[in-house]
């Protein structure tokens, strides 16, 4: 049985679970027919041409976790913000752990997608906004069939977020191979301010595959800022889908950091409903050996006067690939626009491989939109001169690649993040630089 | 101190340098003009051991040791510095951090340790004051957005800080204003002593006048065609260089 008639198969055993007649079972059933029908994207897909998930799907998953996972915080601190107060919200082989968690319900909602689903008083949020961004594509409408947990984060109107927001998804390897499948829903209310980081991290070799579905929604003059860290293991793999929704003057930023695993891609959609929307699009990609990351952006402007900033850079090192493929599409009545696009890469072995596919759709006349895109090597002149000063090819190289992906950082609003992904980029650069950068 | 010994250099198979001899001595300040494409450029990079140019004859000894084969950093770590006609930028490390590295990566070259934050902290308040720069100049990115002469400025004060046997200045005047020439040609002076020296490489005579050479050298085409005393820059500076030419036809 291949996993696609395992999982329809399982879905049957899911189903039985399930509360009757419920709006959220309607959703389901469509969405398990919308994966049937579909199935798993393969490279005949425009999309999907660069990235092959097949090589993935031959695996043996399980696809829950017979056993309750339990982690010491001392064998995963390292994967936490330090020296910062954060809310926390982790999940072991898709799990809640209330152990490693700190939840909130005090003015604002940190808490579980499950009890957000199960809760009456949630309902009315439920109805709003579940599955309301994501598009009807298969992988993601798997997602929808068997979405049992994730991060439910709700901030009414006013309320600035007293401190990040970390949500983190474990994996032990305890069960052998697994198919993680969470689901976050997060709803930004009017002039709601919220900061938040995710990370999916395994713990053991087993191989691991995620697929993860996020939806977003921004309210007027509401500010979202969003951190995705993924260093995870070469076993592991992960697509991850992330769907935003604007209302006017809200501000958006999706900073996506992508250090490991084998298969990394991003689903990443922006659509601007109300005028004088911002969204940013930042994304750092240093991968080596047969990593492989696909950055699938796309950023939707329907309304006036608004405007997406995206900047992507990349660094291949060894056999991997990168793949960016950024769509801006603008409709006829989003005029007054300013839309930015950028990916850089440079590759630093012959091997290594950029399919990069900017896209423009412009369908108004009164807009500025603006991309470029590069491929290249670290700049020979650049070098000789560090070297000419005494530092050695080696930190010299790592000076030149911090420089190059530096800009991309300046964005991030939380200084403990921002010195943490530094350190990041300095282990997998594979150096230690005298100073702090 | 230096010794180039018959150097033959190429870039690309085409062959720039003919045959150069020098030799530079503690104290002394020797300047290297020529015209555009005479080889200069190319010189000081064989100097400073820069990979896209092959030397194919000839070698280069510093203090009596022969360093052709040596990386750009060993010869750096050695004493060799060259001031770059176009300083690059390096956006999100600053000047005191690059330069914190550099030294660093020199001592750790000797089996020193790091310099402790406090000495380091004392050297760059001095030298700055010394090249009349200020501090908050040095927190910038690296070159970034600096003017002409400010990057030329920020070439000596690493200079000033890396404290070199052989200073190689290449076309440090091209670009400068004659306040921006006369800080810079100050600071090459004050750095002087009778232990190091200084290799001024120059399409004109202008910045002889502030940095006054002990001998001049002619480069054309590849080769050291004339030497002499300063008196030379001045006569090439109101002569030209066709007159050379003509003298050597």
């Amino acid at each position: 049985m291949d996993l696609k008639d395992k999982l329809l198969t399982s879905y049957i055993a899911f189903e039985d679970h399930l509360k009757e007649n419920s709006p959220l079972h309607d959703l389901r059933s469509s969405a398990i027919k919308v994966f049937e029908e579909k199935g798993f994207p393969s490279k005949k897909e425009e999309n999907w041409k660069y990235t092959s998930l097949n090589s993935l799907l031959k695996e043996q998953y399980s696809f829950s976790s017979k056993t309750e996972g339990a982690i010491d915080f001392k064998d995963v601190k390292k994967y936490f913000l330090h020296n910062v107060d954060t809310y926390k919200l982790v999940f072991i082989d898709g799990v809640y752990s209330s152990f490693l968690s700190e939840t909130t319900h005090d003015g604002i909602d940190v808490c579980l997608l499950s009890s957000a689903l199960d809760k009456s008083k949630y309902e009315p949020v439920i109805e709003a906004y579940f599955n309301k961004a994501a598009k009807e594509d298969g992988i993601t409408q798997l997602n929808t069939a068997f979405t049992k947990e994730g991060a439910f984060i709700h901030i009414p109107k006013n309320k600035e977020v007293d401190k990040p927001i970390e949500i983190i998804y474990f994996s032990t390897g305890n069960e052998g191979a697994m198919f993680l499948q969470p689901r976050n829903l997060i709803v930004a209310d009017e002039n709601a301010h919220v900061q938040i980081i995710e990370r999916h991290q395994s713990l053991s070799s087993n191989a691991v595959l995620t697929n993860t579905v996020t939806e977003i929604f921004a309210d007027k003059r509401a500010m979202v800022d969003y951190y995705k860290i993924q260093n995870d293991k070469p076993s592991a793999s992960l697509v991850d889908s992330t769907y935003i929704i604007q209302q006017r003057e809200s501000i958006c930023s999706m900073h996506t950091f992508s250090f490991g695993g084998q298969i990394t891609r991003n689903n990443l959609q922006f659509r601007q409903e109300g005028e004088h929307c911002d969204s940013i699009l930042n994304g750092i990609t240093i991968i080596q050996e047969k990593q492989h990351v696909d950055h699938n952006t796309l950023v939707h402007h329907i309304a006036e006067n608004c405007e997406s900033h995206q900047d992507y850079k990349g660094i291949f090192d060894d056999s991997s690939t990168g793949v960016f493929n950024g769509k801006v599409y603008v409709e006829k009545e989003a005029q007054k626009l300013d839309a930015f696009q950028q990916n850089n890469n440079i590759l630093i072995s012959d091997d290594a491989t950029i399919n990069a596919k900017p896209q423009l759709e412009i369908f108004a006349d009164d807009v500025k939109c603006s991309h470029g895109c590069t491929i290249g090597q670290l700049d020979s002149d650049a070098l000789f001169y560090m070297r000419s000063r005494g530092i050695g090819q080696k930190e010299a190289k790592a000076l030149l690649m911090y420089a190059f992906a530096n800009n991309v950082l300046e964005s991030v609003k939380i200084p403990e993040l921002k010195s943490r992904i530094n350190k990041l980029i300095a282990d997998k650069i594979g150096v230690s630089l005298g100073f702090e950068l | 101190m230096l010794k180039i010994k018959d150097v033959h250099a190429s870039v690309e198979g085409k062959s720039i340098l003919n045959g150069i001899n020098l030799e530079v001595n503690a104290g002394e300040i020797h300047a290297i003009m020529g015209p555009n494409g005479a080889g200069k450029s190319t010189l000081a990079s064989v100097i400073s051991g820069k990979d896209e140019y092959e030397m194919t004859k000839g070698e280069i000894l510093l203090d009596n040791e022969d360093i052709t084969e040596l990386d750009p950093e060993e010869r750096a770590h050695k004493g060799v510095f060259m001031s770059f006609q176009y300083p690059i930028s390096i956006p999100g490390v600053s000047t005191t951090n690059f330069i914190k590295t550099a030294i660093n990566e020199t001592r750790k070259s000797k089996g020193q340790d790091d310099m402790p934050a406090s000495e380091m902290l004392k050297m760059i308040k001095e030298k700055a004051e010394l090249l009349d720069i200020d501090r908050k100049f040095l927190s910038r990115s690296l070159n970034e957005g600096f003017s002409g002469g400010e990057k030329k400025r920020n070439e000596i004060f690493q200079l000033a800080m890396l404290e070199p046997k052989l200073a190689i200045l290449d076309e440090t005047d091209s670009g400068l204003d004659i306040d921006a020439l006369k800080v810079v040609a100050n600071g090459v002076n004050k750095l002087k002593n009778k232990d190091n020296a200084v290799v001024v490489i120059t399409h004109y005579q202008r910045l002889l006048d502030y940095i006054v050479p002990d001998f001049v050298h002619v480069l054309m085409d590849g080769k050291i065609v004339k030497s002499g005393t300063k008196e030379l820059a001045y006569e090439l500076e109101e002569k030209g260089y066709d007159w050379i030419k003509e003298k050597l036809a």
